[in-house]
């Protein structure tokens, strides 16, 4: 007997976690199922809907009104803008993100000090949006280089910000190895850890706060790099703007990324409370069915375990993901065979410039209007099999400035149309 | 989501599920394995250290990425390169492992690093090494014990006692040593009749099930040390669960599922006993057994950890055989229908403060528990959240790690105190230990409770 669900999601990265919670809030039973940890883990934790055109215009301020203008192929045309609206709507409920009272794109600084158009951005980076005029001090840590303030300040001042910015460097309290983890920083100030500051035991909160106290002239604002806690991310920013009297915020960041990893926690909570079923670390290998696909098999340690349901969604990423593979001969999708459109002719995937016009960018699925994946031939290669995010093909997310918003625009769509399939 | 500035324009690898890499054996020649490929999968995203949760607490633990992929780089350029001895601070909890989106077999370096490391870098004298031999051969210990229970539970929590052997061993005096039962599991099994009684309990519950009495049914049981020595009770309700379903048990001959010492570089005690293991447990696969275990960390031994290191005869079908106890009903049978019809009332009509144990997670097993019991009526299960909680087998018994463990555990405590129950609930007996330790709360397993929802 094969373990059953009205509705089998395929991946957990924010497509799958947006249609497993649809999916189960329209009432259907469902089960999501995903190998490794999700791309959420590398990426800012910012949600960009459309920063820049596919030709490169931008940044864009209403990003809603440029979908319109989009070819017919491209991931927000098939679901419609209206569709985008709702799912931002839902993500907004489940994840307490901001920016969604207003349709126009947010300016956030960057980690490398520039600015960059986005929909939605958590509270922790809320303080720091480039549109507020109130001067900021950004506080790099030596151990970090990642994050190098001065500079970043530089370049924001340079991209002409109405505000003043300057950078300052400090040893954040207790002097931890060169190259801690994120993790390690998080920890202590989650936990308000003991740390020694010249022979003296002091809680990091505290001691973090009167290093950087003597360094403020005046700023209004103080942005950290996004090591601010992890379970306690609030409450830890709280006590740091109140013990320098000032907004705290921070500079979203490179991977490792823990805005990202908060928000595929807050996703898990949400998907919880859908009461959907979910399990992790095992991947689909393969599938039996004609025309529909009939069960699924999870591969681990060499043994198939079947999972069947009704309606399926494929949320397994893109390059990146692994939902789509590459080798010298071919694209494929690896887990149900897709049809993934490309040149023949490998010389023809890239561009000869690094940063040139790069076919590999928009390899992927393509669907019909109900986002089942076709074939060569432009029939549904099943009838009751749905894709969303990375997997998708006709958008090029790094370009487009569009990854999350295609993520959570299709799997939403894809959830919803999977869940009333069942009904 | 957006990553502010880069995009990815590397090609990306296949996943490395496993296949592509031949089963290697560690011992006796520790310089044949081949782990390049996987650290050639190896694009420094850091997920796997972000998931480490030593290195959250340990300032001077560099993390899996530093342990797995570029150790393994320097040793292989490097002549002279001595494995770091920080290896002996990872706990193995191969949380790492599961992170990584490229498949790099993190532990699976882990292992064989640590191996090296003890095998040739460790003075065989020194009292970290006896003391953790001591530790590893946890089985041996309890071997002992379980001849004498009563004698052996007031020896071994006797004060002076606790004192000389953290002074002379390294063995912290803080936590209590687990309880000998008086009663093993095997010696129960014995006297109730052994696999001839399960054969007509199994058949009886066919018959009242309606299925075919000549159905082919049947499972090994591996129970572990734990469940044997200590916790009879699990194995006990395993049993007793699995003829109600209609399954034959047997209890082949078993010895430690080698997790231990693993975790300790101590391959070659291991090794042994997973000889002894894969023997037995393979003769009952080729009969058509399944291997079913009730901890966590046995499956994931016989499973991924077995043929990551040996090369035994079997062992591949061994591992393919090998599922957790509670995962095997849930393919095999419909057993969220059986737990939505069935209530459970007395001891155990309670609501359990649930840990997912790492190696259950590891498994893809950390919600089982949770979505399954959370459809019974009687009882009722939160979970406590993701974080690890800090014991890692023998790792938390160490004085020098003592500290650590409990600021690992230290999430999974709170979380413990603000859910509604005081009763805890995981599938690992270390997780059971540091659970009870941090909290004071009694800790109980899941085929507990199913016995009392399922079995009259
Ligand atoms: C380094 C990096 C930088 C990025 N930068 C940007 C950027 O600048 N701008 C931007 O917009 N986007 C960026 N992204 C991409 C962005 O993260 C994605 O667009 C978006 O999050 C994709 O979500 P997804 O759910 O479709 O896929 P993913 O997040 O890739 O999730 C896919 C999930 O499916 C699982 N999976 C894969 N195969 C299987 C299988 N066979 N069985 C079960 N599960 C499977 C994977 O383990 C994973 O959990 C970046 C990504 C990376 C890695
Ligand atoms: S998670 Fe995997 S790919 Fe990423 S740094 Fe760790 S080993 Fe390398
Ligand atoms: S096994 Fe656990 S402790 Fe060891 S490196 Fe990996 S995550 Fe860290």
């Amino acid at each position: 007997m094969a373990i059953e669900s009205d509705v089998l999601v395929v991946g957990g990265g924010l497509a799958g976690l947006t249609s497993a919670i649809t999916a189960a809030r329209e009432g259907a039973d469902v089960r999501l199922v995903s190998y490794k940890q999700s791309t959420l883990r590398h990426a800012s934790g910012l949600v960009d809907l459309l920063g820049y055109t596919p030709d490169g215009e931008g940044p864009l301020t209403d990003p809603y009104e440029a979908m319109a203008a989009l070819h017919d192929d491209h991931p927000y045309r098939t679901v419609g803008v209206e569709t985008v609206r709702e799912a931002m709507a839902l993500f907004d409920e489940v994840t307490g993100y901001q920016g969604g009272h207003t349709d126009t794109n947010a300016l956030l600084p960057t980690h490398g000090g520039t600015v960059k158009p986005t929909a939605r951005y958590p509270p922790g980076a809320a303080a720091g949006v480039a549109s507020d005029d109130r001067d900021m001090l950004l506080v790099g840590l030596e151990s970090m280089t990642d994050f190098d303030a001065p500079h970043a300040a530089a370049h924001l001042d340079a991209a002409g910000v109405p505000f003043a910015v300057r950078g300052v460097t400090i040893q954040f309290p207790g002097d931890l190895r060169a190259d801690a983890k994120v993790t390690r920083y998080a920890k202590q100030l989650d936990t308000n850890a003991e740390v020694a500051v010249r022979g003296r035991n002091r809680p990091v909160r505290d001691a973090l706060a009167e290093r950087v106290n003597p360094l403020l002239e005046g700023e209004e604002r103080v942005g950290f790099p996004a090591v601010l806690g992890d379970d306690r991310a609030d409450a830890v920013r709280a006590a740091l703007a109140e013990k320098m009297g000032v907004d705290v915020f921070e500079v979203p960041s490179g991977p490792p990324s823990l805005p990202g990893l908060r928000l595929e926690d807050a996703l898990f909570e949400a998907l919880d409370e859908s009461g959907a079923r979910f399990e992790t670390g095992n991947p689909v290998v393969d599938y039996e069915g004609d025309g529909a696909i009939e069960r699924v098999f999870v591969e681990k340690y060499g043994t198939k375990i079947p999972i069947s349901a009704a309606q399926y969604v494929l949320a397994t990423g893109g390059l990146v993901g692994k939902g789509i593979e590459s080798d010298r001969e071919a694209v494929r999708e690896p887990a149900f065979d897709c049809h993934v459109p490309h040149p023949a002719d490998r010389y023809e995937w890239f561009d000869v410039d690094v940063f040139g016009d790069h076919a590999f960018a928009a390899f992927g699925v393509v669907t019909d209007a109900t986002l089942r994946p076709l074939d060569g031939s432009g029939a549904p290669e099943f009838d009751n099999l749905r894709a969303a995010g990375g997997v998708l093909g006709g958008y090029d997310y790094a370009a487009e400035k569009s990854g999350a918003g295609v993520s959570i625009a299709t799997g939403y769509a894809a959830g919803r149309n999977a869940a009333r399939e069942v009904r | 989501m957006s990553d502010a500035e880069e995009s990815p324009t590397f090609e990306p690898v296949a996943p490395n599920t496993g296949d592509e890499f031949e089963p290697v054996d560690v011992f006796p020649d520790s310089d044949d394995f081949d782990l390049r490929p996987g650290a050639d999968s190896c694009y420094k995203c850091a997920a796997c250290d972000t998931n480490c949760p030593v290195a959250e607490v340990d300032d001077d633990f560099p993390g899996p990425k530093f342990q797995g992929p570029e150790q393994w780089r320097l040793k292989q350029t490097d002549d002279d390169y001595t494995v770091d001895d920080s290896i002996m601070s990872c706990s193995n909890c191969m949380r790492c492992d599961d992170a990584c989106p490229s498949g790099v077999p993190l532990s699976q370096m882990h292992n064989t690093a640590r191996g090296e490391y003890v095998s040739e870098q460790m003075d065989k004298l020194s009292v970290e090494y006896v003391r953790n031999r001591i530790l590893a051969n946890y089985r041996t210990s309890a071997f002992f014990a379980s001849k004498v229970p009563r004698l052996a539970n007031v020896a071994m929590n006797f004060g002076p006692a606790r004192w000389l052997m953290e002074k002379t061993l390294g063995v912290t005096s803080e936590r209590d040593f687990p309880e000998f039962a008086r009663e093993t599991f095997r010696e129960w099994w014995a006297a109730r009749g052994g696999a001839d009684a399960s054969r007509s309990n199994a058949r009886e519950s066919r018959q009242r099930r309606g299925e075919p009495t000549d159905s082919e049914k049947k499972v090994a049981y591996f129970h572990g040390c734990y469940s044997n020595y200590n916790t009879p009770e699990v194995g006990k309700a395993m049993v007793r669960v699995y003829e109600h379903f209609g399954y034959e048990v047997v209890a082949p001959e078993q010895r430690c599922s080698g997790t231990p010492m693993f975790a300790n570089g101590m391959l070659a005690d291991a090794r042994r006993h997973a000889a002894v293991n894969v023997s037995s447990m393979s003769d009952l696969v080729e009969q058509g057994y399944d291997a079913v275990a009730s901890c966590t960390s046995c499956s994931m031994a016989l499973r991924q950890e077995y043929p990551e290191l040996f090369d035994i005869d079997g062992i591949e079908a061994v591992a393919a055989n090998t599922f957790e106890a509670l995962e095997y009903l849930r393919i095999n049978e419909d057993l969220t229908g059986a737990v939505r019809e069935a209530e459970v009332s007395g001891d155990l009509a309670e609501e359990f403060a649930y840990h997912a144990p790492c190696h259950a997670r590891n498994q893809g097993l950390d919600r089982q528990a949770v979505e399954l019991f959370r459809d019974l009526d009687g009882a009722g299960i939160e979970d406590v959240g993701e974080s690890c909680s800090g014991i890692s087998g023998t790792y938390g018994w160490k004085e020098e790690k003592y500290e650590k463990s409990m600021a690992i555990g230290e999430e999974m405590f709170e979380h413990m105190a603000h859910a509604q129950g005081e009763v805890g609930m995981t599938e690992c007996p270390t997780c059971a230990m540091q659970m009870e330790h941090g909290s004071g709360y009694e800790i109980r397993h899941p085929l507990e409770l199913l016995e009392a929802a399922l079995v009259e």
